[in-house]
């Protein structure tokens, strides 16, 4: 790999934003058909530096070279003039197209006067062949998967032919499956002679793919290894700065007193049909259950409906023995019950809001923060300078809005509010989606703290290591419908994988024997 | 007839903007100039005596281009600077609050005689003239109560009589309709006119009444007029301001389907702009003729004050256009007839 | 960009003005290509603005209406709601003062402060109708407020006509002195400008609406609902009661706008021709002001001063009102459009900090 040429090349880059410094000196070399992983926490400024070479972004100070030449990026534009293409993490696609005029657009193909959709479905096609992308031109946009879409980004990049493609976390957005394919695709673009940077923090894929990997910690860089050479653990200690523990340590639980009863739950999907259907459970203080289960499965309308976000048809939701079921969700949160909710953007704040605001979402309206029905700022920012400082929330300012954080940073911040609130209850759905290990490992750490404090943890997670790692108890959720209960324990893995796909716990135990 | 209150706003206002900049800036030849001048090349000599005289006129919400009364007043004005070189001024209002400023602007800047045009600016003249005991004011439309105001009004009630006898002897269908703007005492001297003068002409036809509830939406007025077709009426008189325009549109849908429907314009010939395949006529209120002769007053020194005047039938300052096409002539000569009894005083229509 | 934004932040105010002079300058140009003189249009503008207290008090007058408005619009947008329906609520509020200013016999320091405060009233409640329609069943704002303006403005025309008239005119008798809104010694020393009590209380309203959304928990109720009501109702907070409170207190401001007028300005009630346009140009001053209170204050001014010059252009300087209203309608364009106003300093400002740099 050292023979081939650089292809781009990043020298002294520095850039600031109000109050912090994104990108401090920093330097870093592509080389031709290799996939190079930038690795970094959650806003150590990896999504900044390669937007300073996709030209969204001036760099303050540096330069950059492509081909060995020195080159002025002003705008996404001259990137794709120098074959530098970028599949972003939210993609950018008009819905109701089909993909090859997705493709095509702003660079159609003309005949005569019209658009020639039939060359271009042609063209799309053979690119599509040639990676093994498996897309079929002639559909919308608004029918396919996620993952389809990302093909179609990347179908776009290498139409408009890029040789130096940038993917801004890639796998963030979907499935196992899903990400296996992914991983397939950028060995074959790889192969073909295509540069590849990719922005990520799993760990996995790194070792999975990249050649080389370049950490940044904190806006600068810590180093750049051959990734056939490093391991996990090493690049987990390059990005945090400290040795990580992957493995959760906990004790056994000392389950205390029944806090959540859920007896018979029910939700009455749109079409009628249940969707949440007759769930009983119980947790006791001082335990994490888990629930486990494909996506879709009513995770989310449980939650929902045990919070009070949503109307249950039926049974009974207890939290210390008091009745709540459709109880509204400010009762539901004075009856001690806290809630990490599963969609952050949507739910979880008010990104207009600045972190300081965020940071009572659900408890603004008590002393100190509001007296006689007046706010008071001074006390949500000592609140919010105390939660950020604990939970290592990086921000330009407690009183920035907080959608200018990064994903996960964001995320900290609702971990810091809902975990400090002192609840009996802690709701956990997906908690450390979009975290990097560092945090994921604090996250978790967090948890067994308020579980080992006697706290009732209810965690929802598709993650199956992280239920192995943190609960005591496993529920697996299927349609809607509990398929069993069990320890978590790694010994019954096989059997929870049949439940997730729709048996039943004593079926499952017969296919076991 | 049109009380138009533009609202004044930033959309209408920049749309109006990008459209004018497109269309050109040529409008203001015929709007300023252009008709005056022309005129004036073509038009009599000037006696000069006026010429120190500056005599204004403040429209209401319509503005002086609403093809109804406010433009008539300003056709007088110009007619008035033709014949006797008086510095003649229009000020636009664009809505309520700005009657009082706009006379105001006027009395302070020594007009010999600001004009009050419509009935709105009733209250606005009223107080205006409290203020200002020296100025002269007029007032067309509505009585003010103060001695240094003529008010001018017209005899409504005769010339829809008028009107009424045509409708009544032309409708196909024994069905005529009357469509007034907002309700009140100046609309209902129409229709009590037009109503009064169908029954005079033919008893048996029936008049269907209607009021749109508003000056300036066509769609309103288009809505009603269908309805009033649809129930059978084939001539609608109207007194509703822009949204009287909607009453053409109407009309003229229905005369190009094949349907003889018409609609008796008012204040103006409004043939001139419908055209006479819809127009049956007009009930013309000639408010230029006011304005020209109270403002010629001023300039002899013979100006009254503190008296309102009532412009009828006799004064020729109500009544049908000079040319009327679609009338055939036993209705004219009927129309002569009733105009004769109205003016010796043998018919007298309710002034209501 | 980043540093662009950051000069336009910290120097917000730049843009506003200059977009006033670039606005101005295309009137300018199209006077001149109309053959008018646009230096003597502008100072006949400046003239009929502050050339007598007369007109400066005409003018200040002219612009009270438009805060209110301006107020009620920027009041409901912050909370994520599209109240059209200003229009209808100062109608109702003009209305209900009127009726009180008529109809009962009181001493003025209870009768005037009683109307005012039932026209906010009025208000309110008619808000509130749009507010719970859309809480309990889902009716967008945009579409029952629209609806409640013609409801407001038929109403209006038959409470006059029917109830309030002054028989044989066209609008309603006279409210009693006791309610009258006048500062009467302001209104001799301005030689009869109608001045009156509303411009202070607009003023004040503008504080009110600061201090509600920012400083009390109502407040950020308010905000939260009408920046993500997902995550409001995540919060505990009632989202539901947030639309129809934040429909009332807009249409409180509406109403007082109106109530002003009827009690301060027209002492009366006219027959109204169609509706009058005040809440529809409040949507521009909120617009105008960024939904800011303080710039609402600034974006009335703005909007109310051309207004009100323009007449001055078009008497002294003979200056055609189509003309008129596009000098009007580019400088509103270029104030609200504050893109196109960066769009033109780019390139200034970018010079700038090269030069800087290069110095450096």
């Amino acid at each position: 790999m050292q023979q081939q040429p650089i292809v781009a090349e990043l020298k002294g880059i520095t850039k600031r934003f109000p109050g912090i410094v994104a990108n401090d000196n920093i330097s870093f070399q592509l080389r031709k058909g290799e996939i190079h992983a930038l690795l970094g926490e959650n806003g150590a400024g990896k999504s900044t530096l390669m937007n300073i070479l996709f030209g969204l972004y001036q760099p303050d100070e540096g330069h950059i070279e492509i081909n060995g030449q020195p080159v002025v990026i002003d705008g996404a534009g001259k990137a794709i003039e120098l074959r530098i293409g970028m599949v972003h993490q939210h993609f950018k696609l008009v819905k109701p197209f089909t993909v090859a005029e997705n493709i095509i657009l702003g660079n159609e193909p003309v005949k005569g006067i019209s658009v020639d959709i039939k060359s271009a479905n042609d063209r799309v096609r053979k690119l599509s062949d040639q990676y093994g992308l498996k897309v079929d031109p002639r559909v919308r946009v608004e029918n396919i998967t996620v993952g389809m879409q990302q093909r179609v980004e990347i179908l776009k990049t290498l139409y408009r032919g890029a040789d130096i493609l940038i993917f801004d976390e890639p796998s963030a957005v979907l499935t196992v499956q899903e990400i296996d394919e992914l991983l397939d695709i950028l060995r074959a673009l790889a192969r073909e002679g295509k540069s590849i940077i990719i922005i990520t923090h799993k760990l996995k894929e790194i070792m999975a793919i990249a050649d080389t990997c370049t950490v940044i910690r904190r806006g600068k860089v810590v180093g750049s290894v051959a990734v056939k050479e490093s391991s996990e653990r090493q690049l987990a200690e390059m990005m945090v700065g400290r040795s990580v523990n992957f493995q959760v340590v906990k004790d056994k639980s000392k389950p205390g007193k029944p806090v959540l009863e859920v007896n018979g739950l029910t939700v009455q999907g749109e079409h009628g049909k249940a969707v949440v259907d007759e769930v009983t459970f119980q947790i006791r203080g001082g335990e994490i259950f888990g629930i486990a289960g494909v996506d879709g499965n009513g995770q989310t309308q449980l939650v929902e409906a045990i919070t009070g976000m949503r109307k249950a048809s039926g049974g009974s939701v207890k939290v210390l023995g008091k009745e709540l079921l459709n109880a509204s969700v400010r009762n539901i949160t004075e009856a001690g019950v806290s809630h990490i909710p599963e969609d952050r953007h949507k739910h979880g704040l008010v990104l207009d809001f600045s972190v300081s605001e965020n940071m009572v979402l659900n408890n603004y309206y008590k002393e100190p923060y509001s007296r006689n029905g007046i706010l008071s700022y001074k006390a949500m920012d000592v609140n919010a300078t105390k939660l950020a400082e604990e939970f290592d929330v990086r921000m330009s300012s407690i009183h920035t809005a907080a959608r200018s954080l990064s994903g996960g940073n964001q995320q900290k911040a609702i971990i810091a509010r809902e975990l400090k609130r002192d609840p009996e209850l802690i709701i956990a759905v997906q908690p450390t989606r979009g975290l990097d290990v560092g945090a994921i490992e604090f996250v978790h750490k967090q948890l067994i703290a308020a579980r080992n404090a006697g706290k009732a943890v209810l965690l929802v997670s598709f993650e199956l290591e992280e239920l192995y790692g943190l609960s005591d108890r496993l529920a697996v959720i299927y349609e809607g419908r509990i398929m069993g209960q069990m320890e978590a324990d790694e010994k019954n893995e096989e059997q929870i994988g049949l439940m997730m796909a729709g048996n039943v716990m004593g079926d499952a135990q017969r296919h076991t024997v | 007839m049109k009380w138009t209150s533009k609202p004044f706003h930033a959309l209408s206002v920049s749309a109006l903007a990008l459209m004018l900049v497109v269309t050109g800036c040529g409008a203001k030849n015929n709007a300023e100039n252009g008709g005056a001048a022309n005129k004036e090349n073509a038009g009599a000599p000037s006696d000069n005596s006026g010429k120190d005289f500056k005599i204004g006129m403040v429209t209401d919400g319509g503005g002086v281009n609403d093809k109804s009364f406010n433009e008539s007043a300003w056709e007088g004005l110009q007619r008035l600077k033709k014949e006797t070189g008086a510095d003649v001024k229009p000020l636009e209002s664009k809505g309520e609050s700005d009657f009082e400023p706009n006379l105001n602007q006027m009395v302070k800047a020594g007009y010999n005689l600001t004009w009050g045009i419509g009935f709105m600016m009733n209250k606005a003249i009223t107080t205006v003239a409290k203020q200002n005991p020296e100025a002269k004011l007029a007032s067309i439309d509505s009585e003010v109560d103060a001695p240094n105001v003529a008010s001018v009004m017209f005899a409504e009630n005769e010339g829809s009589f008028l009107v009424g006898v045509v409708a009544a002897m032309m409708t196909k269908t024994n069905k005529v309709a009357f469509v007034g703007g907002v309700e009140g005492d100046l609309i209902k001297r129409f229709e009590t006119g037009f109503v009064e003068g169908v029954k005079a002409a033919n008893p048996n036809v029936k008049v269907e009444i209607s009021y749109v509830g508003d000056f300036t939406k066509p769609d309103l007025g288009k809505a009603a007029a269908a309805t009033l077709y649809n129930d059978g009426a084939d001539i609608i008189y109207h007194a509703a301001g822009g949204s009287g325009n909607g009453i053409f549109t109407e009309a003229k849908d229905r005369v190009s389907k094949g349907e003889k429907v018409w609609v008796i314009g008012v204040d103006k010939d409004q043939s001139i702009e419908f055209g006479n395949d819809i127009t049956l006529t007009s009930m013309v209120k000639r408010v230029d003729e006011a304005v020209v002769i109270v403002s010629k007053e001023v300039i002899a020194g013979k100006f009254e004050g503190g008296k309102t005047r009532l412009l009828t039938l006799k004064d020729k300052a109500v009544g049908l256009p000079e040319n009327n096409p679609n009338i055939p002539e036993d209705v004219m000569a009927k129309v002569k007839e009733y105009e004769g009894k109205i003016t010796s005083g043998e018919i007298t229509v309710p002034f209501k | 960009m980043q540093v662009l934004n950051k000069i336009f932040t910290k120097q917000g105010t730049y843009v506003p003005l200059i977009a006033i002079v670039l606005g101005l300058l295309v009137g300018a140009i199209v006077m001149l290509m109309g053959g008018y003189n646009p230096i003597d249009a502008y100072a006949a503008m400046l003239n009929k603005i502050f050339g007598s207290t007369y007109d400066f008090g005409e003018a200040i007058r002219q612009v009270t209406p438009l805060i209110f408005t301006g107020l009620a619009v920027a009041f409901a947008f912050r909370a994520g709601l599209f109240n059209i329906g200003a229009e209808g609520q100062f109608i109702t509020g003009m209305t209900a003062a009127t009726w009180i200013g008529i109809n009962l016999e009181l001493p003025w320091f209870i009768h005037m402060p009683l109307a005012v405060l039932v026209g906010g009233l009025a208000g309110a409640m008619w808000a509130g109708i749009a507010g719970w329609l859309k809480a309990s069943r889902g009716v967008n704002e945009v579409i029952s407020t629209i609806m409640l303006n013609w409801i407001a403005y038929y109403l209006a025309n038959f409470m006059v006509r029917v109830v309030m008239v002054e028989p044989g005119q066209n609008r309603s008798r006279d409210i009693q002195e006791s309610a009258s809104a006048s500062i009467d010694w302001l209104v001799t020393l301005t030689d009869s400008a109608r001045i009156h009590w509303g411009t202070l209380v607009a003023v004040l309203c503008s504080f009110v609406f600061y201090y509600i959304l920012w400083k009390t928990r109502q407040g950020y109720e308010l905000r939260a609902s009408g920046f993500n009501p997902d995550a409001a109702h995540y919060a505990g907070i009632n989202v539901k009661g947030s639309v129809v409170k934040a429909m009332m207190i807009s249409g409180t401001l509406a109403g007082l706008g109106g109530a002003f007028e009827s009690l301060g300005v027209f002492k009366s009630m006219a027959v109204m021709n169609a509706l009058p346009g005040y809440g529809f140009d409040g949507i521009a001053v909120s617009l105008l002001g960024g939904n800011n209170p303080f710039g609402i204050i600034f974006g009335g001014l703005l909007f109310g001063f051309l207004s009100y010059g323009s007449s001055g252009m078009s008497f002294e300087a003979d200056v055609p009102n189509e003309i008129i209203r596009i000098v009007i309608g580019a400088v509103i364009f270029f104030v609200a459009s504050h893109g196109i106003v960066k769009f033109f300093l780019k390139p200034f400002f970018r010079k700038r900090r090269e030069e800087k740099k290069g110095a450096a």
